[in-house]
């Protein structure tokens, strides 16, 4: 098949092996997402595992202040996925958080610097890591839908991905993709952000939403869970029926069930 | 100007529910960001002259005692005095001397952020002068009694027709009685108010851009030509500047110029750059007779080699909070200081205090915007999350917050009995939340169901999943 | 010397953790620096200076004016005048020379006053990347000349155009030495965005700038 890169398909041995980061949101709200993004890196020609130890990024106490927890944190997630040739994340803003944020959290010369660092360069966001580092052009999914794209800010500024998503999601059959204005301002979402100051987090996400709306999209995709959640969870409270899914359900052909839909 | 940074929720909460700001911020975005882009897009050196252009702040950062000397001795050889100052009330002391030494009674101003930074207006009224905003924006914020919203647009947030009540108000006494709501009416009027200002003006105060070392100059930059009138009619002329404005040559000034047009209007050149240098000279027909340069440091030579270095090389663009979501929905005055956006989310903590100024480095999404922008690459989210740690550290942190960071914290470090009770909560939720596939009110999080529903969780964790497919593969 | 300025110094000297002044040979690379300033990147222009300087001046609405010699000076100045329905008094800059300047003007060679509609005054330079003027104060050429009247003339020599600032820092040490008092750089019209960001032209400088440039 044109959308598989596999190296030497018969030798499991020179397969890249990928640690994926599942990522806690993925895990509690949306397994799917994680295996779409199992199936996407397995179809390219990896072999994945997941690591069991591994529990969230550490993001939520780094960005919060505390960094003594942050890196106790990290240190674990570096053990758990040191073994792997490449750690792989359905999310810029976690994958953002190993490669951008764990080197920082130890000094320079020490032990855990350096094992942060190797680690932060073989860190990738699942898209990207498809595109740039596997080198998958197109995909075989099918989805019919009107869609618009969302640049999450760690994605887009911690990790690069831009063009990377929006190939790959002109290979879906049936699948168109309209730009919305400011794609790339943030939904309001931003962690904790969006619960400590709800009302300046509701009035960002009405601007994204009124974005979204614009341009006549019948589904918003993006790459981090975290945004979705909220985008999707402010458009049904406004009753706009705006279908949402993160791009790895999509590119991987698995999408059903929208974010924050009920149950078939 | 006194810090209501601490007021920071409800300010907040009333700059979202104006109305007048909402509008007034939409054209900001607009306005702004697009006219930027466009300026940057055109010029295809842009990325080596913001490269060189921070090279030539960091180079001057790391020997700044050597140029800030080398700018006081060449002011010295034009004729000119500079004074340092340590605190904001040194540099209230220090203008206050010279307009009392210059028997002043009016003083005109040009636009200055060190000056508001200094409280400068409250200082010369409360001895007695009289001192005057020129640049139109701080007029009209001036009339109003109230500090800048904004760096490059001060009055950003007032209407036309507010502007027509201030000025209604205001004008009469000089005749002007008319309410006129065009903008060029508006314009015109000031014009004519302030011009009999300007010529009975005995000092006149402004900022500066750049001091430059090689030549002992102050420059500013601006489109009105409010601050040439200030610094060539009245007798007297006092630049109040931060230490960290000092560049070494014409050159880099020249260099930093043509991004910082760019980044705070759009435009390739402010319509009035202008280098004073010294008093008049000796046949000059006009121009004061005496200048004064006032160093400010007030927490910048302490800034200089920690971990809020960067921020030092800020030019004052504007351009990180002209692409700060947070700042286009709350507006100016909800940071509550001279700062805002995210250079007053970092300035303001640092100048006034952290406590004081807590909620400022929270209302931050951490978006990175402002840093992708800043002409300078100032890592204004670093900073932001630096002065976190800080509050954690302190225990600034509210004790709700600590607490439940605390225990997330506890949870993630224990991979056991984090799958143990996120599964178990996630089965509890995905019943919940069956029915609708969405949450509309959940216990404690009032914070996010408030406005928005939550998507419910599938019930079963991926990690529990993965583990049964690992199970059926063996 | 005031304990503020050995304070700050002190502290900045703690914050760069250096025990006192640079030391000497540190000085002297820093003195050389500033001795003998290089350019740094100057962006590539498109066409030839003039051709740019007037390219960019029309797009900032800088009014502008081209003729083959000082004598038609008089005569544009006449028809500014006339199109905008002005007073036929002018204030020239005292350095302003060999314009002859037609008998239905009265020409005063003084500073600017608060009344004065139009002034007519030399420049330095032009500096083609951005359109600007760059006029130096002096006993020949008073700085309120750029900023009081209505209307502000600018009588520009196409020999005086560089194509960068920098070109024009370079003349001005070749030629003066060492600062003027006031060096205006002017680039257009004076303007303002303070009122909902509308921007209109005539804040609180001259509503019209007429740069007329000369061949010869």
């Amino acid at each position: 098949m044109p959308n598989r890169v596999r190296q030497s398909p018969d030798d499991a041995t020179a397969r890249p092996r990928v640690g994926l980061l599942v990522t806690c949101l993925v895990d509690l709200f949306r397994p799917a997402v994680g295996f779409a993004a199992v199936r996407l890196l397995e179809d390219a020609g990896c072999v994945v595992d997941v690591p069991a130890v591994q529990t969230c990024c550490g993001q939520p106490a780094y960005n919060g202040g505390d960094s003594g927890n942050a890196r106790a944190i990290a240190k674990r997630t570096i053990e758990a996925f040191e073994p792997f040739d490449y750690v792989v994340a359905p999310s810029g803003s976690c994958a953002g958080m190993l490669r951008e944020h764990y080197p920082r959290l130890f000094p320079t010369g020490a032990g855990w610097h350096g094992r942060a660092q190797a680690l932060a360069e073989r860190t990738h966001e699942l898209v990207s890591f498809l595109a740039d580092v596997l080198g998958v052009r197109e995909v075989a999914a099918r989805f019919e839908a009107d869609a618009t794209y969302h640049d999450s800010c760690s994605g887009l500024r911690e990790m690069g991905v831009r063009g990377q998503p929006r190939r790959l999601l002109a290979s879906v059959g049936g699948l168109t993709v309209a730009e919305m204005r400011d794609s790339d301002a943030c939904c309001g979402f931003g962690g904790t952000f969006c619960v400590k100051y709800p009302e300046i987090s509701t009035r960002l996400v009405d601007e994204k939403c009124a974005k979204i709306l614009a341009t006549g999209a019948g589904v918003l995709l993006g790459g981090d869970l975290g945004c979705l959640m909220n985008i999707a969870g402010r458009l049904a409270r406004e009753s706009h029926p705006v279908r949402v899914f993160h791009v790895a359900e999509v590119l991987a052909g698995t999408a059903g069930r929208g974010i924050g839909e009920r149950g078939r | 100007m006194k810090s209501a940074a601490h007021d920071f929720p409800s300010r907040a909460r009333a700059g979202l529910q104006n109305p007048d700001l909402v509008r007034a911020m939409a054209r900001a975005r607009t306005g702004f960001i697009d006219k930027r882009r466009a300026a940057v897009d055109a010029l295809p050196e842009y990325p080596q002259l913001r490269r060189i252009a921070r090279e030539i702040k960091e180079h001057t950062l790391q020997h700044l005692d050597y140029y800030l000397e080398r700018f006081e001795a060449r002011v010295r050889e034009h004729g000119g005095h500079v004074h340092w100052a340590s605190t904001p009330a040194e540099a209230q002391a220090i203008v206050l001397d010279v307009c009392r030494a210059a028997g002043a009674k009016r003083i005109t101003k040009g636009k200055s952020m060190v000056g508001e930074e200094i409280a400068l207006n409250e200082a010369l009224e409360a001895a007695g002068f009289e001192p005057i905003e020129t640049d139109l924006g701080e007029y009209i914020i001036q009339l109003a009694n109230e500090p800048p919203s904004h760096i490059i647009a001060p009055a950003i947030h007032k209407t036309r027709d507010q502007i027509a009540d201030l000025f209604h108000a205001r004008h009469a006494q000089y005749g002007l009685h008319e309410r006129r709501t065009e903008p060029t009416a508006l314009v015109g009027e000031a014009r004519t108010v302030l011009r009999e200002k300007f010529q009975t003006a005995d000092v006149g105060i402004t900022g500066a851009n750049f001091l430059v070392a090689e030549t002992g100059s102050s420059v500013i930059v601006t489109n009105e030509g409010n601050g040439d009138l200030t610094n060539t009619l009245p007798r007297v002329h006092v630049v109040t500047a931060g230490i960290e404005k000092v560049v070494p040559t014409l050159e880099d000034m020249s260099t930093i110029l043509r991004v910082l047009a760019r980044n705070a209007t759009g435009q390739e050149a402010s319509a009035y750059t202008t280098l004073s240098s010294g008093p008049r000279r000796a046949g000059d027909l006009d121009g004061p007779g005496e200048y004064h340069v006032v160093l400010l440091d007030n927490g910048r030579s302490q800034m200089l080699g920690n971990e809020f270095h960067e921020m030092l090389r800020c030019i004052r663009c504007g351009a990180c909070m002209n692409h700060c979501p947070v700042y286009h929905a709350v507006g100016g005055h909800a940071y509550g200081w001279v700062y805002v956006g995210p250079m007053g989310s970092v300035l303001t903590p640092l100048m006034v205090g952290l406590d004081e100024a807590r909620d400022l480095p929270n209302a931050c999404t951490l978006n990175g915007r402002c840093r992708e922008v800043c002409p300078m690459e100032i890592p204004l989210s670093d900073m932001i999350r630096k002065l976190r740690e800080r509050e954690f550290d302190e225990r600034l942190t509210p004790p709700r917050t600590r607490l439940g960071l605390r225990a997330w914290a506890f949870a993630a470090r224990r991979p056991a009995l984090y799958r143990f009770v996120t599964s178990l909560a996630m089965r509890v939720l995905g019943l919940l939340g069956r029915r609708r596939g969405r949450l509309r009110r959940l216990p404690l999080a009032g914070g996010w169901t408030g406005t928005r529903d939550l998507p419910a969780p599938a019930g079963e964790t991926f990690m529990a999943a993965w583990a049964k497919r690992r199970v059926e593969k063996r | 010397m005031s304990i503020a300025r050995e304070r700050i110094l002190a502290s900045v000297r703690r914050s760069l953790r250096r025990a006192g002044p640079l030391p000497e040979s540190v000085r002297e690379v820093l003195d050389r620096r500033l001795d003998a300033p290089a350019p740094n990147l100057k962006p590539a222009l498109d066409d030839d200076p003039v051709s740019h300087f007037v390219h960019k001046a029309d797009a900032v609405h800088a009014r502008i004016s081209r003729v083959s010699t000082l004598a038609e000076v008089s005569g544009v100045v006449l028809r500014h005048i006339e199109e905008h329905g002005l007073g036929e008094s002018i204030v020239a800059a005292p350095g302003l020379e060999g314009v002859q300047w037609s008998n239905r003007l009265a020409v005063e060679r003084r500073a600017a006053r608060g009344s004065d509609q139009i002034s007519v005054t030399g420049a330095f330079a032009g500096i083609a990347e951005t359109g600007s003027v760059m006029l130096l104060s002096g006993p020949e050429s008073p700085t309120t000349l750029n900023f009081l009247p209505e209307d502000h003339v600018v009588v520009l020599r196409e020999s005086r155009i560089v194509p960068h600032l920098e070109d024009a820092w370079a003349m001005l040490r070749e030629e003066r030495g060492s600062m003027p008092r006031t060096v205006n750089l002017i680039c257009g019209p004076s303007k303002t965005g303070d009122v909902e960001l509308v921007i209109l032209e005539g804040a609180h400088g001259p509503r019209r700038l007429h740069v007329i440039v000369v061949r010869e």
